[in-house]
């Protein structure tokens, strides 16, 4: 199926010189951006390069400084979302903006419910009928008065692009959307993405996994430093040049695991687990990881990863089995008694579970190590040291550290969550999805790190949703499926093979 | 069909019965206590199970019905409002003033005394959305004013013998077998309907649920936030003002010092009725059933007639103990999957 | 020319570093409410002549901001333990209960301990503390263990706690016939009230308690973002619950004060609102009523402002029925100054006057 060269397709939305300037930072200068009816356009760039700034810009959540957007040839201006979304533009952010207690047709009806003659009441059978008309569209059959917080984050983006469908969109923004996606709900959304290119939607989509721009765009943008670098087709950029280009400069090849960096086979056990479980969490799992070995731990959405990591950190309480760590039986009752003992946990929600965004850079990267010490407050010289240290060995990108944490790109909180963690040079370092959402060089630079302190005899656990990541870092890869251990796989599988186990084949 | 398949798209081929839905399973534990006190209060005590009973717990508290009507609305977007009582007082104390003292018509006076009220809800509310301050200070200083304006305007108890207003205050409906109610709780009654209309099937209503659940995410769907938050408190400022207005015919006197720890009421009416602190989720037939449950254990300690008065009040801390216990163990079996 | 410019750059250096300093100042949240208490006390001296004195008389001093100061205490000690429980994201509707609690307690000790030597005293105080610990510990556990709202969870208190006081007090209110115990609400050291001293060490110790040591970087850590302090392995529940407990013992000192300045014990008007007012002296101070950011100081300053405002509407000779109404004006006043959207706006909006003036 190739699609019409793209130079005969119809520009829908045009935008030209955009800017914005937020205080004193520059965040957009002089961009231009054509999207095509029946394409997907990705827009690519590394955190802070002004994609979400200018994805504000077309959904008039800001309004631009400079510069003009047209859809359809006219000049559109809007200075709300309801304004955005009655021109057309529909928008499906990376934290899916649908209200959660509010029930699935309400959310894709909210703000223009269809009404009854009397008293202008909403027509409740109306409502419902559409909504499942609209999700049919997208071969969806959902309980349409179920609460929406009911659903996993996968159907929540769908009712989020049923809703833009519904309110007649002929440009659909995708913001982030596969970040909280398996590999199955990822090939889901690109069969719908398809399906709504067939249809003659332009597609606007950002994100920052590169195999998937290939699998599904047509073009891509890449903007850096808040400048457009470049309009491209997918087939003229191979993937080098697109890193060069967002980037701006060579990332040098990724090391990857190295057979002679394994550990000795009789290195300490750095934790034991042995029938570890939780009625209605997690089956019974045996799990070993020794010193300075990184272990993966791959498997679905749900398959049982991160509840294994809140047991092995104290988080919920284990009903079942035993835990050894540095070859002593504990019980966990509270994430302070895995701290103490030299366990450490990256959270998989930033945000929400990670960094205290109000709070220094200093201040949140010392946390847990005050956590452990207790009451007596560590010298502000070791603490500052300390930052200082971690902020370079990790590239952390700050004005300085006594920036609030919340001021930072994804990327850079993330590296602050690892730095918390490192500091407290833990025995073991559980990771949960720590590269989601963030680029490729700031990956780079975390991973380089991670790597080089399981070298030097940290454990790690690495818990990932990217086989390929999995198989690059690791020495041994567990995978989980439906909440147990399936099986265990040595460094240097393929990915096709942990697919697999993860399949179930 | 779709490939993913998460435990609710299970559901989807059965609708769950309404009364296993998460949000109404608080509603139904209300609805369970206060039968169970209805009926203990049957067995202790002779004379309790009488249809008038029941209706008195109407016509006594018909004003902090009203109240909590709107008070539901200002929680359910996530706000709160310590004001009404105030306001309550305050409305008193004008219409009071206006038709006693100044000889106005009750009719007119009464529409004044909502007007106020409606747009000191308003300016509170503006003041919350425009300036982004906290609903709770706010909504403190607003109960400050409104009960020192009411001060202002009237030291002491202004009594009522008005004759159209003494007349519509002793006026009972009879509902046969010898059973009445007031005109003050028919217009609770009222409140209540519209509330539970506007609530369920207006777009205001939906769009208060909304921004309870998410103000970030009702900004980007579109919805008009600001314009809704400021009603919100408009609402609850007109509920207030009349039942203001059903206070007086109550109690035939406006006085600056009435309705004291009115909102405390009003909120735990509110939360007792199932309606979360945080927004989002509740019913406004949930605050009626509140507003009952308080009546009947102020019925039950009357009843008793043994207990003396602070006994009242620990027995009240006790029972609206048990009450937030109970709902809260029942809260945590139904958490989302 | 070189020289002009260097004396240029070199006063403009300065002025840049006064410039930077003003701004600092300016940004400083606790200077609105220190204003705001100048204003008030010195409007007052301006229409009351004399109002500022100070007078030294019977080893005492003597005077209105002395008088402002006693007065504020009790609050002042509430406001302290209400601001840590706010910081936490929780709030405690029921001081005023408690206070009356351990008020009630207090002189009920003593009416039945033999009135020889201070052992009454030390009793009374020791059951008084004891009787606010274990309110603030039935609020805290409520709030940390049953997992209540704490508006909830302290409503009960609030709702029951008089009558457990007038249980106590067996539905009367009692008099105290003890004079070392008169000493706390009416005593002298060194001149100044003792209350003052009361409320200075409890400050103090706060202060101490969270700069000195890890427990601030705590109180903000779980205030900002508890689900982020508690996977640091922050004892989130353990502090919180501390917080309340805090709380219902400077409720107590609250409590040992009032009653002893007026040797009297009334469960059923003791502390009467003292928490709404506690709550406004937390928000008049710079605290986030929402948790996380949070001042000791902000909050005395808050105390000592509703409290001037009380004696000024006396001293103007205004009716008592208008307090309520200025303390009301006041309020919206400093919140909308504090909220920074609000200081944008006028900014905007007198930058928009100057240009139209030029």
């Amino acid at each position: 199926m190739t699609p019409a060269p793209s130079a005969a397709r119809p520009v829908v939305l045009q935008a030209r010189g955009l800017g914005k300037r937020f205080g004193a930072t520059l965040a957009l200068e002089g961009v231009d951006l054509a999207l095509r009816a029946g394409e997907v356009h990705a827009l690519m760039g590394q955190n802070g390069a002004g994609k979400s700034t200018l994805i504000k810009l077309l959904t008039g959540v800001e309004r631009p400084d400079r510069g003009s957007v047209e859809l359809d040839g006219r000049v559109i201006a809007p200075s709300t979302p309801m304004e955005a979304q009655r021109e057309g533009i529909g928008t499906v952010y990376q934290e899916v903006n649908l209200c959660p207690n509010l029930s699935v047709a309400e959310n894709l009806y909210a703000g223009r419910y269809p009404r009854r003659r009397r008293l202008r009441m909403i027509d409740w059978r109306q409502v419902r009928d559409g909504a499942r008309s609209l999700l049919r569209q997208l071969h969806l059959e959902l309980d349409v008065d179920a609460p929406l917080g009911s659903y996993p984050v996968a159907i929540r983006q769908m009712v989020a692009i049923a809703r833009a469908l519904g309110v007649s969109a002929r440009v659909l923004i995708l913001d982030e959307p596969t970040s909280s996606l398996d590999e199955g709900e990822v090939r889901e959304l690109f069969r719908v993405i398809a399906q709504l290119r067939e249809r003659g939607m332009a597609i606007l989509f950002v994100t920052h996994f590169l195999d998937q721009v290939y699998a599904v765009s047509d073009r891509i943008t890449v903007l850096r430093d808040g400048c457009r670098v470049g309009e491209y087709a997918v087939a003229d950029l191979p993937p080098a040049a697109l890193v060069n280009a967002m980037v701006g400069r060579d990332l040098p090849t990724v090391a990857g695991v190295d057979a002679e960096r394994a550990p000795p086979p009789d290195a300490p056990l750095a934790i034991d687990a042995q029938g570890l479980g939780c009625r209605g969490k997690l089956h019974p799992v045996d799990l070993q990881v020794r010193r300075g070995e990184m272990l993966g731990l791959g498997g679905l959405l749900g398959s049982g990863r991160t509840e294994l990591a809140r047991l092995l950190f104290g988080l919920d309480r284990a009903e079942r089995g035993e835990l050894r760590i540095g070859g002593e039986r504990v019980e966990l009752k509270h994430p302070a008694d895995a701290v103490v003992r030299g366990l450490a946990l990256c959270p998989e929600e930033r945000k929400t579970d990670g960094i205290v965004a109000e709070l220094s850079v200093r201040e949140n990267i010392v946390l847990a190590l005050q956590a452990r010490q207790g009451w007596r407050s560590m010298p502000r010289t070791r603490q500052d040291e300390l930052a200082r240290q971690l902020v370079q060995a990790l590239g952390i990108k700050a004005a300085d550290i006594e920036t609030p944490v919340g001021l930072l790109s994804g990327g850079n909180q993330q590296k602050v969550m690892l730095a918390r963690w490192l500091v407290t040079e833990p025995r073991l370092l559980i990771l949960d999805e720590p590269t989601r959402g963030i680029d490729v060089a700031a990956k780079q630079e975390l991973m380089a790190e991670v790597a080089r302190r399981a070298h030097a005899g940290m454990a790690v656990l690495f818990i990932s949703a990217e086989t390929g990541e999995l198989t690059r870092w690791c020495d041994r890869i567990a995978v989980m499926r439906e909440r147990r251990k399936a099986g265990e796989l040595p460094g240097g599988s393929t990915e096709a093979r942990v697919l697999a186990m993860i399949a179930g084949d | 069909m779709n490939t993913v398949a998460p435990a609710a798209t299970s559901a989807a081929a059965g609708r769950r019965p309404w009364w296993r839905r998460p949000a109404q399973v608080p509603l139904l534990v209300t609805l369970v206590l206060f039968v169970a006190m209805a009926g203990a209060g049957g067995v202790l005590y002779h004379g309790f199970l009488t249809p008038q009973v029941f209706l008195n717990l109407l016509i006594d508290n018909a004003f902090l019905c009203i109240v909590a009507v709107g008070m539901t609305f200002v929680i359910l977007a996530g706000g709160i409002d310590l004001s009404v009582g105030a306001v309550v007082a305050f409305s008193t104390v004008l219409l009071a003033e206006l038709v006693q003292r100044h000889g106005w018509p009750p009719l007119a006076a009464i529409a004044l005394v909502l007007a106020v009220g409606t747009g000191f809800g308003a300016g509170m509310g503006v003041l919350i959305q425009r300036f982004r301050l906290q609903p709770f200070v706010v909504t403190l200083a607003g109960m400050f004013l409104a009960r020192g304006v009411a001060t202002l305007i009237s030291v002491d108890s202004i009594d009522i013998d008005q004759p159209w207003l003494a007349a519509v205050a002793n006026l009972r409906l009879p509902l046969g077998g010898g059973s009445m109610l007031s005109v003050g709780a028919l217009i609770a009654l009222a409140v209540v309907a519209a509330g539970a209309l506007l609530a369920g099937a207006s777009s205001f209503g939906r769009t208060v649920y909304a921004i309870g659940g998410s103000e970030s995410s009702a900004r980007l769907m579109g919805l008009p936030v600001d314009a809704t938050v400021v009603r919100v408190y408009a609402l609850s400022g007109f509920c207030a003002a009349l039942a203001g207005v059903v206070y007086t015919l109550y109690m035939l006197s406006g006085y600056s010092q009435h309705a004291l720890g009115l909102e405390l009421d009003a909120i735990a009416a509110v939360v007792i009725g199932g309606t979360v602190l945080a927004g989002g989720s509740g019913y406004v037939l949930g605050t009626l059933l509140g507003v009952l449950v308080l009546g009947l254990i102020q019925t039950l300690i009357v009843f008793d007639g043994e207990l003396s008065s602070w006994w009242t009040r620990i027995v009240i801390g006790a029972l609206l103990l048990a009450f937030c216990l109970l709902q809260r163990l029942f809260r945590r079996k139904e958490i989302k999957p | 020319m070189a020289e002009t410019s260097g004396t240029m750059a070199a006063s403009s250096a300065i002025s840049s570093r006064w410039g930077r300093g003003l701004r600092r100042c300016l940004a400083h949240p606790q200077l609105w409410p220190l204003l705001t208490l100048i204003l008030l006390l010195a409007g007052n001296g301006l229409f009351n002549p004399g109002f500022l004195a100070l007078q030294w008389r019977d080893g005492h001093l003597y005077g209105n901001l002395i008088d402002i100061a006693h007065r504020a205490a009790p609050l002042a000690l509430v406001s302290l333990g209400m601001t840590l429980v706010i910081a936490l994201r929780g709030l405690d509707i029921s001081v005023g209960a408690v206070l009356a609690i351990a008020a009630t307690v207090a002189a009920w000790t003593i009416g039945h301990v033999s009135n020889d030597g201070l052992l009454p005293l030390w009793l009374a105080i020791a059951a008084a503390l004891a009787a606010g610990a274990l309110c603030g510990l039935w609020n805290g556990w409520l709030v940390v263990g049953a997992g209540m709202q704490p508006i909830v969870a302290t409503l009960i208190l609030m709702v029951a706690g008089r009558g457990i006081a007038q249980s106590i007090s067996g539905g009367q209110i009692l008099t105290l016939y003890y004079a070392p115990y008169s000493f706390l609400g009416n005593g002298f050291v060194l001149g100044l009230p003792f209350s003052l001293f009361v409320v200075a060490a409890v400050f103090a110790l706060l202060q101490l308690a969270l700069r000195k040591t890890a427990l601030g970087l705590f109180v903000r850590a779980i205030g900002h973002n508890p689900q982020a302090a508690h996977l640091a392995g922050v004892r989130a529940r353990a502090i919180t619950l501390g917080a309340y407990v805090f709380c219902g013992i400077a409720a107590a000192l609250a409590g040992l004060l009032v009653s002893s300045n007026v040797n009297s014990a009334d469960a059923n008007n003791a502390g009467l609102l003292l928490e709404l007012d506690a709550i406004l002296a937390v928000a008049l101070g710079g605290s986030l009523l929402g948790g996380g950011r949070f001042s000791l100081a902000g909050s005395l300053l808050g105390a000592l402002i509703i409290q001037a405002l009380t004696t000024t509407i006396y001293a103007i000779g205004v009716p008592p029925q208008v307090n309520l109404a200025v303390k009301a004006v006041l309020v919206f006043a400093v919140m909308l100054l504090q909220s920074p959207l609000c200081r944008g706006q006028l900014r905007a909006l007198l930058r928009l006057r100057a240009e139209r003036r030029a």
